[in-house]
């Protein structure tokens, strides 16, 4: 077990101690060096009283599983973990989205979790499917389907919004011509009552507040 | 490659042309027919009654690649390597053809393969040999859908780039709206445009005598197919006026932005 040992530095502090955690390697390697230094080489904290152990992450960003083998390790005898801190809050899903370009062709189907904010066009045939809201800068001809795992809240956003199809949790609509939808603005599908309802996008902040932080002028 | 997902949108009819178009610009090029099956450029180049091996032998180590090449009747520098007719299409198998397509492309300037329709066997069979694609449509909505499939197949090949030609293109149904029009398809398929083929009888007779459009230099789809010729070669070709009128107006006005 020689080699790498500089994952994890373990520094005193007036209330306890404070185990820095590198962010760049395997989160496995954290667990084994953390168990090595607590039984070989600083054995000695381990004998005194009791003792709150401060954890920062750096930029790393855990699982609860991960958080869990991590409290797991260090909880023994005196040691206490009293908190466990990343320099990366967890993501705001008001803020966090995805931004991806290309072009989705027929055939082709784009789907992953939570908001995405796609440059390009979805063309006749393709699908955009997301957990969360999507935003499409481009022309959304294709299938969409945002919350597809059920957010009804969810909205779809298109600077240019002719689909075959659009969906938003359960519900299925196809553009009526009376949505009269025209090419000048950018319009958004959200659900209103069990109907899907389309907008300019002026209105997302007012009919979703919590899709987006809200710019509130100076 | 000459592809386009749907059937009967001109490919083999393109690939006849394009490939005479160039020959008749002088360079060495050769056919290969990979629609095993259901095998027509010979028919429409007017060759059949001259095949003697097909792709399938040669696959098949019956005989060696240059004696199944048929030349043409009219270009010395012109071959077809024409599809098996009877054979079953799992015949042939995707190295099969990359390796016949490595040969040749030692020997010829240019080597067009005509891709059957279909995204299956016979187009992993053609897609394989080729380094660039050719998309062939027309302005009808499920041509445009199965051309802008193909073209995210051929991404995935690792064919990129590939180059558009709108084949039967009618200006006065476009103009009324009753077609799609050719700015409508490029904004869906977003790839570069390498020719407008209009719709034209003597297409027809063309391909039923067995003598390629591009022979009659008096039908406008023959001198759509010599300038995708010449901008294969590199040339830059404007693109025909095909309705004088809105010709160049339209294009002033969108190199202003305005269209």
């Amino acid at each position: 077990m020689a080699g790498n040992q500089h994952h994890v530095t373990i520094k005193g502090r007036k209330d306890g101690l404070v185990f820095v955690l590198d962010d760049r390697c395997p989160f496995s390697d954290l667990l084994k060096e953390l168990e090595y230094k607590l039984e070989k080489t600083h054995q000695k904290l381990l004998s005194g009283p009791l003792m709150h152990v401060y954890v920062k992450l750096g930029k790393r960003q855990i699982t609860d599983e991960e958080r869990q083998a991590l409290e797991n390790m260090i909880n023994r005898r005196n040691l206490v973990v009293h908190s466990v801190e990343s320099t990366l809050n967890p993501p705001d899903p008001r803020t966090s989205h995805q931004v991806l370009a290309g072009i989705v062709r027929s055939g082709q189907v784009l789907e992953l979790e939570g908001n995405l904010i796609f440059i390009g066009d979805v063309n006749p045939g393709g699908s955009i499917i997301t957990s969360g809201d999507l935003f499409v800068l481009g022309s959304l001809r294709g299938l969409a389907h945002a919350g597809a795992k059920g957010n009804s809240e969810a909205v779809i956003a298109a600077s240019h919004l002719k689909p075959t199809q659009l969906r938003i949790a359960g519900a299925v609509s196809r553009p009526p011509d009376e949505w009269g939808i025209g090419d000048a603005s950018m319009m958004f599908a959200y659900m209103k009552d069990d109907l899907m309802e389309i907008e300019k996008i002026t209105h997302l902040y007012r009919l979703r507040p919590n899709a987006v932080e809200l710019y509130k002028g100076e | 490659m000459v592809t386009s997902g749907k059937g009967g949108v001109g490919k083999t009819t393109s690939s006849a042309n394009i490939a005479t178009a160039l020959a008749l610009l002088g360079k060495k090029v050769c056919m290969v027919d990979t629609d095993i099956g259901l095998r027509n450029l010979d028919v429409v180049m007017g060759l059949e009654n001259r095949i003697i091996y097909d792709l399938v032998d040669v696959a098949q180590d019956r005989c060696r690649l240059e004696q199944a090449l048929v030349k043409d009747k009219r270009f010395d520098e012109l071959y077809l390597l024409p599809a098996a007719q009877t054979k079953d299409k799992h015949a042939v198998e995707p190295d099969d053809v990359k390796k016949m397509v490595t040969s040749l492309k030692a020997t010829f300037d240019y080597v067009i393969i005509d891709c059957p329709a279909g995204i299956e066997h016979g187009f992993r069979n053609a897609v394989a040999g080729a380094d660039k694609a050719i998309v062939v449509t027309t302005p009808e909505n499920a041509a445009v859908r199965d051309a802008d499939r193909i073209i995210g197949l051929l991404d995935k090949h690792g064919i990129q780039g590939p180059k558009l030609v709108i084949n039967r293109a009618r200006i006065n149904m476009m103009r009324s709206g009753d077609m799609l029009d050719i700015d409508e398809i490029c904004s869906v398929l977003a790839i570069d445009l390498l020719g407008i083929v209009p719709d034209d009888e003597y297409v027809i007779k063309a391909a039923n005598t067995g003598e390629p459009t591009v022979m009659n230099p008096n039908s406008k789809a023959s001198v759509a197919y010599r300038n995708i010729a010449r901008r294969i070669l590199g040339d830059s070709v404007p693109l025909m006026a095909l309705d004088e009128k809105s010709g160049i107006f339209s294009k002033v006005k969108k190199f202003f932005g305005m269209g």
